[in-house]
């Protein structure tokens, strides 16, 4: 059946095997130029993971679907990782309680922040209602958002897009930025990015500090629930409700 | 390492059907998180790891291992952007604008009112 590179790569391109090793190739590579770069802030290998393998499917024409059958193992990970949190969650807990009243704080000023700054924004460049309504819950994890666009009216897959552009973006400005403001508290700088850039910030958040990955995984959490009450009256409020 | 993915598996399992049990919009793995966590502060009670030991444990070594490579956890959702992109034609300089923008105010406000706060009820002495 392979007695020919072109039959060799016809098989192999549609078993999981082939994607989930480019998935874990991709990063291992990302990863190392990352590391070389001494965890440059803009060298995010989440980043650079991602445009390698969708360069590499574009190049072959692979759907993202056959992709997809192979890289779920890795995807699939990420709810035990997710629950894995509780670990630094309870090893921190003491420093939790003292930030109590600091994080209700930021999250709700952060929360506002978000979907409000993103509609004003959008609004002002001239973007139509139906797409704002797509954007607004956009600092949330995707599932999340995708639950919040879509009862709105929004399109659900722009939502995906937005939600993990944010992300990217988030991790990659948010230790040059922290540094410049002269932000040295971990818990204040994790929470941060955690609420503003959802899983993709968290896990930056985690290679530069524990306390700041911990702080950005409950930032995370507690913004889905916010915002999930939140985009709804901001829709209503800027007279975009369905 | 088994042991450890098992009790991670089965905190989300129980996640799952919490939440869908009580219909509440929030992740499963969230619940479970918050199940895992408390456990391990009732667990204590029980002979339990103590918080500055639990990292020493099978547990606290898988989620560490797990938490170190987070990032790549998000590359397959990722590369679900080239499916996508087309959805960014119609507005897409406006809409990497108001990303940007809105991503590093949100930053900027969650990080002062963290910060202000927490000097706040420090010279309160309502906390150490």
């Amino acid at each position: 059946m392979s007695d020919t590179p072109f039959a060799l790569w016809v098989y192999l391109s549609t078993t999981p095997l082939l994607w989930l090793a480019v998935t874990l190739l991709a990063w291992v590579a990302a990863d190392a130029t990352a590391q070389r770069s001494g965890r440059h802030p803009l060298v995010n290998p989440v980043l650079i993971a991602i445009a390698l393998v969708a360069a590499l499917l574009l190049l072959t024409g692979t759907p993202y679907r056959t992709y997809f059958e192979g890289a779920q193992f890795v995807h699939f990970l990420l709810g035990p990782a997710t629950v894995a949190i509780a670990v630094p969650l309870y090893r921190h807990w003491p420093l939790v309680v003292r930030n109590l009243l600091p994080m209700a704080a930021a999250l709700v000023a952060g929360a506002v922040t978000a979907v409000a700054s993103a509609l004003a924004i959008a609004l002002a460049l001239g973007v139509p209602p139906a797409v704002l309504v797509a954007l607004a819950p956009k600092s949330v994890t995707a599932g999340i958002a995708m639950g919040i666009a879509e009862a709105l009216g929004g399109e659900p897959a722009l939502t995906a897009v937005l939600v993990i552009l944010t992300g990217l973006m988030g991790a990659v400005m948010v230790t040059p930025l922290m540094n410049a403001l002269g932000i040295r508290d971990y818990a204040a700088r994790g929470f941060a990015v955690g609420l503003a850039a959802h899983g993709i910030g968290t896990a930056r958040a985690f290679t530069v500090d524990p306390v700041a990955g911990t702080f950005a995984g409950i930032a995370m959490g507690l913004n889905a629930l916010l915002t999930a009450l939140l985009v709804p009256i901001a829709v209503r409020l800027a007279g975009l409700a369905p | 390492m088994i042991r450890a993915l098992a009790l991670l598996c089965t905190c989300q399992l129980a996640g799952e059907v919490a939440v869908r049990g009580l219909a509440v919009p929030v992740p499963g793995p969230v619940v479970g998180l918050v199940l895992l966590a408390a456990g391990l502060a009732v667990g204590r009670r029980f002979g339990g790891p103590a918080s500055d030991a639990v990292e020493a444990t099978g547990l606290g070594r898988t989620a560490t291992a797990l938490l170190a490579v987070l990032g790549i956890l998000f590359v397959p959702a990722g590369v679900g952007l080239i499916q996508h992109l087309p959805l960014l034609r119609d507005h897409g300089l406006a809409l990497m604008a108001a990303l940007l923008g809105s991503t590093a105010l949100t930053l900027v406000v969650t990080v002062w009112v963290f910060v202000a706060v927490a000097r706040w009820t420090r010279r309160d002495g309502r906390a150490p």
